[in-house]
């Protein structure tokens, strides 16, 4: 919004929104269009001193001011807001469509009769985001998993605690656990919840697909008021400089875990080996890992995680020599 | 370095320049005629000059251009026609139709809606362009509640060049760029008339047709390893009528037959993520289906001593050998292991 186009859109959009809120507080017109009260008192005196040609008193906008609320007394002309540009559109369109497509959303009626609305007032510009198409959910689980993130929706609006059964992938276990439901994501092709987690004491984001029983409970859900949704930004795993650095040379064939997973470093060698660093959420998690990268993947460091390596490998191995 | 002075004056000529667009779209939007430039600027603060300095009305004209450019940037067509027969100089315009958004009336839970939409780009790309566009929607009346939520919400992350594909979808130009595949050691040039963007299994890929390889190619956006260029004029190429995008990349990752079976033996009270693959499972042997016999015996593998594979033969030989290459891997670790000195160090 800082480029003199951006500036300008919103200086002319800015006449017909006052227009429709008559003595609007200018504290809360910068909330809704996102700049501090300071650069709306300097939109509205820029304004104030444009008009219609001749540029007399009776042809410049005109506003009253009373106290901290303001109101447009004359508008030049400019009563209505600018048509969509096509990012405008796309943006609304694809987000819109986003939602429509997020299984277990409730309301979804709203959503779609929204979206017709926006793709009418849109017109011709709205092309471009037929050109965009978005499919949330991996197909072949998605009734079941519609299924659950509609119970799990329900837990969070009538705000009921949850006994979940679910499977940790990392240590390989499955365990039962009250949580507190803040809230359901769709995020990297996955379905979440967010919850405060009673044993682990924090906010966790538990994948819908690893629950294996969903028992609502007959108690108010109680997130204690300090409970922060995860800020995701930076995506769902966000790695912490105190978790475990693991080091792996990789050939070829498990160059893909760079895609899939945060990495540190990547040094790529003359021999076409890669060394990668990660954080790993722990190292029984890490061995999994190297463990199923097999043969493509050695360990450099830590120490601990050869060591784990080696000693499950042996002991696998026992069981098939009969040992 | 610039100075305090030098800032204040930049300041002050953008402040300038937006009064002048400002005034520039109201006269023209309050015109019934075409006016030329030569009208405008007498019309128009901020356009004042000696027409007949050559100098002054070059300057002029650049001014002028530069000020339809950014309307244009706006979505906002200046209509062009004769002012009158004896002259030839076109005349500029903006019609109504064009500058204002149709009259649009949202529920209110339509409206809510459309905030939480909005609201999905935030920490994506195109979060202005969503902001922007809805208060436009402000504008027009509809007052949109800013904390709506509906419980579920997908968040959306988009990469780099998104934006860029989409322009260029959008003007049906060609594209360029470097895209590399980890398991490739180059990244390559690949040239492409992209048809659209699909996002799967949330990732975001371009469809189009691959110039190079003349046929029809998806690219993940996150392995483009550059800037996509524009190449090739706008509007070069038509992409075919209602083409499935999510077919094309979806064709990749179509399920696959799981026509192996195999029987294994499970620590007791261990390895939870086989039990829940399981097929059917009795005390503590699983029988799982599988597709590809190495690809299986890896996934065991990282459950290590707590699955033995008992049956078929051939799993349970891969199984020894990945389990012996891990082991040659670490001769090191394997030698300290086995010699009980090594193992106190």
């Amino acid at each position: 919004m800082s480029t003199p186009a951006g500036r300008l859109s919103r200086l002319l959009n800015l006449v017909p929104y006052l227009l429709a809120r008559p003595g609007i507080k200018i504290a809360d017109a910068a909330a809704d269009l996102g700049v501090t009260e300071r650069q709306l008192r300097d939109d509205l005196n820029l304004l104030w001193v444009c008009g219609l040609p001749g540029y007399g008193p009776g042809d410049l906008i005109d506003m009253s001011f009373d106290g901290d609320s303001v109101t447009v007394t004359y508008d030049a002309g400019i009563n209505r807001p600018l048509r969509l540009t096509a990012d405008e559109a796309l943006a609304l369109i694809v987000a819109l469509r986003l939602l429509v497509n997020t299984p277990g959303l409730p309301k979804r009626d709203a959503v779609e009769r929204a979206l017709a609305r926006i793709e009418a007032a849109a017109g011709d510009v709205a092309n471009t985001a037929d050109n965009i198409a978005v499919q949330l959910p991996v197909p072949e689980v998605e009734s079941t998993e519609a299924e659950k993130v509609a119970l799990l929706r329900a837990a969070v609006e009538r705000q009921r605690a949850l006994r979940l059964v679910y499977y940790t992938a990392g240590r390989d276990e499955t365990t039962e656990r009250v949580v507190d439901p803040m809230r359901v994501l769709f995020a990297a092709g996955w379905a979440y919840l967010e919850a405060w987690c009673r044993r682990a004491r924090a906010v966790r984001l538990f994948r819908v697909d690893r629950m294996d029983t969903i028992t609502e409970l007959d108690e108010p859900a109680a997130p204690p008021p300090d409970a922060q949704p995860t800020d995701l930004a930076a995506g769902i795993f966000r790695p912490t400089p105190d978790l475990p650095l693991i080091t792996l040379r990789v050939t070829r064939e498990a160059r893909w875990i760079v895609e899939y997973y945060p990495c540190e470093q990547v040094i790529e060698e003359p021999d076409g080996t890669w060394l990668v660093s990660l954080r790993a959420s722990d190292l029984s998690w890490a061995r999994r890992l190297v463990l199923r990268l097999t043969p493509h993947a050695t360990v450099l460091a830590p120490r601990e995680l050869i060591e784990a390596v080696t000693e499950e490998a042996r002991a696998a191995l026992a069981a098939y020599r009969g040992v | 370095m610039t100075s305090d002075a030098e800032w204040a004056s930049v300041l002050g000529v953008s402040r300038s320049r937006t009064e002048r667009l400002v005034n520039l779209v109201i006269c023209l939007l309050s015109t019934r005629r075409y006016l030329t430039a030569a009208q405008i600027a007498e019309i128009v603060p901020g356009y004042e000059h000696d027409p007949a300095d050559p100098r002054q009305h070059e300057a002029f004209q650049r001014k002028f251009e530069r000020d339809k450019a950014a309307l244009r940037e706006l979505g906002l067509p200046l209509e062009t026609g004769s002012v009158s027969a004896f002259d030839p100089e076109p005349g500029y315009r903006i019609a109504r139709r064009d500058y204002a958004l149709p009259e649009i009336l949202l529920e209110p839970d339509e409206a809510a809606a459309v905030g939480i939409a909005a609201r999905l780009w935030r920490h994506a790309g195109l979060a202005a362009a969503a902001s922007s566009g809805l208060f436009k929607l402000r504008a027009a009346g509809i007052d949109v509640d800013p904390h709506a939520s509906l419980g579920v919400e997908p968040v959306v992350t988009v990469d780099p060049e998104f934006t860029s594909l989409t322009t260029a979808i959008r003007n049906r130009q060609a594209v360029s760029f470097e895209y590399r595949v980890p398991s490739r050691d180059h990244a390559t040039t690949r040239r492409l008339q992209p048809w659209g963007v699909v996002c799967w299994r949330g990732r975001w890929y371009v469809v189009g047709h691959d110039l190079d390889r003349e046929a029809v190619r998806c690219f993940r956006i996150s392995r483009m390893t550059g800037p996509v260029r524009p190449i090739g004029k706008p509007g070069s190429y038509t992409p075919p009528e209602g083409v499935d995008l999510i077919g094309h990349v979806a064709r990749f990752s179509e399920p696959v037959e799981h026509s192996g079976r195999a029987t294994v033996r499970l620590r007791s009270g261990r390895g939870a993520g086989i039990r829940r693959w399981a097929e059917q499972i009795t005390g503590d042997v699983a029988v799982l289906r599988y597709s590809d016999t190495e690809d299986f015996a890896r996934w065991l593998l990282g459950y290590g001593a707590d699955v033995e594979v008992l049956d078929p033969p051939e799993l349970r030989q891969t199984m020894i050998r990945l389990l012996e290459e891990t082991l040659q891997r670490y001769p090191a670790a394997v030698d300290t292991a086995l010699t009980p000195a090594g193992a106190a160090q």
